[in-house]
């Protein structure tokens, strides 16, 4: 316990990627049932039937005055930190290891659960009390992703993380299979997948000047590629399943879906808001996304659908071995048969030539799109983002100069630079904001920003800082939708610093009507 | 206990204690800026405190100064004044008044633990007690500070290729860390931001163990690997940082109990070194004190008062302006 709760401290509090994975590293070199019971609670697997939050704070107030616990926890914002620091009896006992503690609170009956869940916080230090609760309560939050213990995994046991991507959803606790395939002891675990998430295949950024030569237009099909979330079907005469691309199961966010849906396959698609099949912007999806439960009204209100991209299971049949024109196929037949409000086929696009291509990726219909994609027809169903297979082909982003209006500090490695930028446009003869970007730029460009604010800043606002209105960027973004949340009227969709404009006057900068009808907000 | 103000104020004599704005007669219990001020006509302390505020504000920072020994009387009418040991740095100081056979004691900030640095802080009897409360939540526990320093020089010597920077307050916890260190036999020279030159020279001169320390100079990057750089807090996210190797940001605070704290910081490795009472230590303080009236100052003020108003204690919060709470320790 002392082992994994010094990794857990040590994973929260540093933020660089790589030191986390050399930590996971360290820990996970030892393959035992202390590793099992870690790689579960890392990747939230685990939990304790009878000990929650609420019967944790029952817990505290047994021990600790009710006040003086509410004081603290105020203080400190954080259930699990509260209780580990304010538990009062500390004796701390003979260091126990992870699997002991968990196989003896398992053992632990309902009714003395009281008592005995006491004692044993008691035995513990503070951090590793800390670790207990918070493998109670669930969720970590310690700024570790499942991608990133397998990515530490794969390294470490020289794998690839597609491989451990392509089994994970199949493996159970205490991961046996996985350990001794990850030790060479046996070949890569067989799973059985009809029921399990399959690992999605992802593109790769196409290089316009590279790929182009390279690549024969006639070997690829492309398709528009939709501005929603990527999702998996699991349709049975049992039971259907939709999971979003990273493997949570989302189906009770969008019953509609659950509901209305027939047959029996896997189908790879994007799910949109929108009626009759006409996709809406993303703006819209965002009101169904990150909720457990719809209402009617939110399902009446911004209806979604999927639309469909690829087949990966059929009547039972594994069709990942096949290749993209024959899945094709299968896709077409499997919504014939099964006709809903809830699916439709995403079409191809018909083209000759990279050039002839270039039309569709940039002038389709403004905001439903965000580009194509372009894969190659003999392409298996490979998990993961396999080069020289799919890629996907981005539309020119838009671009607008406007202003700096504010800047603040970055996070982790740019923490002692200024680098997260608030730029506005005109309104009449005051500047509102439009947007923020903390990207894009050089580093060069980052160390003039920076400068630059520190020398012209006239106003504090906690950790914001105004600047004198004089650097003009050159703001490139993917899309802009009308907000009613900010004050300008306008959400931009992933905006990032193009360049900085030296060259133009802030009187040249266009007002936010100009704007607004520049890219048809209305 | 009326003869004083919830600004630490008599009226009758005109005195202040750690007034905010220039006044004709100020004891001041310590050298933290948040204590002491420039520009008052009067200041009676500790030499040491002296010597501070003079190294921080210069020689013409009051127009007199009274520097009195630890136990020294110092009388103003029926006012007997005299400083006792806080333990919380080098100079500080406890106020005791007695009038009239009342004792009130002003704690200023005090730690009770043991401390190289300066004299261990001396319990007071008395009948009224003006206690801090930076740490007064019943999650603050102190932990070991040998401990803690021995967290960072197992960072060091596993992390060869990166330099640690701590951030220290440059006055008290900087040294505190450098003696600890020194107490658990790191013998490397410590290097150290600008800031703290003066004060770590003066540390030295009267005789603290703070060991071989040398200003951060503009050598080659690679020079401060392995190294134990101590700067103020405020130069951890600054342009200064970024000429180190692979800094690991450490912080040397009893703030550094709360993980999510040292997280919204970007502090790697927090070291829970306080130079102020803990939870237990401030309610033992007030125990021992046998003081039935409690007042109580800027910290955490809320959660004291409900504990001591359980004890049948009188006690109410004294909200003294001007003090910041988590920027200084």
């Amino acid at each position: 316990m002392k082992k994994f709760s010094s990794l857990l401290h040590n994973l929260i509090l540093t933020p660089s990627r790589n030191t986390k994975i050399k930590l996971l590293q360290d820990y996970f070199k030892k393959l035992d049932i202390n590793s099992a019971y870690a790689l579960a609670i890392l990747s939230d697997q685990l939990s304790f039937q009878f000990i929650k939050a609420s019967k944790l704070r029952e817990l505290v107030y047994e021990h600790v005055d009710q006040h003086l616990f509410d004081f603290s926890y105020d203080y400190v914002g954080d259930l699990a930190e509260t209780i580990s620091l304010i538990w009062p009896t500390k004796k701390e006992g003979k260091s126990q290891s992870l699997s002991t503690l968990i196989e003896n609170i398992n053992k632990i009956k309902k009714s003395e659960i009281n008592t005995e869940f006491s004692k044993i916080l008691s035995q513990l230090s503070n951090n590793e009390r800390w670790t207990l609760i918070k493998m109670c309560t669930g969720g970590l939050r310690i700024g570790v992703s499942e991608r990133l213990v397998k990515t530490a995994l794969a390294d470490l046991y020289n794998k690839s993380i597609n491989e451990i991507e392509e089994i994970w959803h199949g493996l159970k606790f205490p991961y046996e299979n996985l350990f001794q395939w990850l030790r060479n002891e046996i070949p890569k675990p067989k799973i059985d997948f009809k029921k399990l998430f399959h690992p999605m295949m992802l593109a790769n950024p196409i290089d316009e000047e590279k790929d182009f030569k390279r690549l024969n237009a006639s070997e690829f099909q492309a398709e528009y590629k939709w501005d929603g979330i990527r999702v998996q079907l699991m349709v049975s005469s049992k039971s259907v399943s939709l999971y979003s691309r990273t493997g949570d199961n989302i189906s009770s966010a969008f019953p509609e879906i659950i509901e209305n849906t027939k047959g029996d396959a896997v189908i790879d698609g994007e799910l949109l808001v929108g009626t009759n099949f006409k996709p809406s912007n993303f703006n819209d999806l965002q009101q169904r996304l990150n909720r457990k439960k719809a209402s009617k009204d939110l399902q009446e209100k911004f209806p979604v659908f999927i639309r469909a991209y690829d087949i990966l299971f059929y009547n039972g049949k594994d069709l990942r071995k096949l290749f993209l024109f024959e899945r094709r196929m299968y896709l077409e037949k499997f919504l014939k048969e099964n006709i809903t409000n809830q699916i439709d086929l995403s079409s191809i696009i018909k083209f000759s030539t990279w050039k002839e291509l270039t039309k569709y990726k940039n002038n389709f219909n403004d905001h439903l799109n965000e580009g194509v994609m372009i894969k190659l027809k003999n392409s298996q169903y490979l998990p993961g983002r396999k080069k020289g297979y799919w890629y996907k082909w981005k539309k020119n982003p838009k671009l607008v100069d406007a202003i700096l209006m504010y800047a603040q500090r970055g996070h982790g490695k740019r923490s002692s630079y200024y680098s997260d930028f608030t730029f506005g446009v005109w309104k009449k003869n005051e500047l509102v904001p439009i947007g923020k970007a903390y990207s894009g730029y050089t580093d060069k460009e980052l160390l003039i920003l920076d400068k630059f604010i520190r020398n012209n800043t006239t106003n504090k606002f906690g950790p914001v800082r105004e600047v004198k209105k004089e650097i003009i960027l050159e703001v490139a973004f993917d899309d802009v939708f009308p907000s009613n949340r900010h004050k300008s009227g306008v959400a931009m969709r992933f905006p990032r610093i193009h360049r900085i404009r030296w060259d133009k006057p802030i009187n040249e900068v266009v007002s936010i009507e100009e704007f607004k009808k520049e890219f048809k907000i209305g | 206990m009326d003869f004083i103000n919830h600004q630490l104020f008599i009226k009758d004599i005109n005195v202040h204690i750690d007034p905010i704005l220039p006044k004709k007669t100020a004891i001041i219990t310590h050298g933290h800026a948040d204590h002491a001020r420039f520009g008052h006509e009067h200041v009676i302390a500790t030499r040491q405190t002296i010597d501070i505020m003079k190294i921080r504000y210069g020689d013409k920072c009051a127009k007199k100064f009274t520097p009195l020994r630890y136990g020294q009387k110092y009388s103003i009418k029926n006012y007997d004044f005299t400083l006792h040991p806080a333990g919380h740095i080098l100079g500080s100081a406890q106020v005791l008044i007695e009038k009239n056979n009342h004792r009130l004691v002003i704690t200023g900030d005090y730690k009770v633990g043991k401390d190289e640095t300066c004299k261990n802080f001396k319990l007071l009897k008395c009948d009224t007690l003006i206690t801090e409360a930076t740490f007064g939540l019943p999650i603050f526990q102190h932990p070991d500070s040998k401990d803690e320093i021995q967290k960072l020089i197992r960072s060091v010597k596993i992390n060869k290729h990166n330099c640690h920077i701590v951030g220290a307050y440059a006055l008290g916890k900087a040294q505190r860390v450098m003696n600890l260190l020194r107490q658990q036999n790191y013998n490397e020279t410590i290097y150290i931001h600008g800031s703290l030159e003066k004060l770590c020279k003066y540390y030295s001169k009267e005789k603290i163990n703070i060991g071989k320390f040398e200003k951060v100079s503009s050598k080659d990057k690679n020079f401060y690997e392995g190294k134990i750089i101590i700067a103020p807090p405020s130069a951890l996210k600054d342009r200064w940082s970024r000429r180190f190797p692979n800094p690991i940001i450490c912080m040397a605070s009893g703030w550094m109990t709360v993980k999510q704290r040292a997280k919204q910081q970007g502090i790697e490795l927090p070291l829970v070194i306080s130079d102020h009472s803990d939870w237990n230590e401030l309610l033992d303080t007030i125990k021992k004190s046998k003081a039935k009236n409690i007042l109580i100052t800027h910290g955490q003020e809320d959660a004291l008062v409900y504990y001591c108003k359980k004890q049948n204690l009188i006690s109410k919060p004294l909200s003294i302006q001007g003090r910041s709470d988590e920027e200084m320790e």
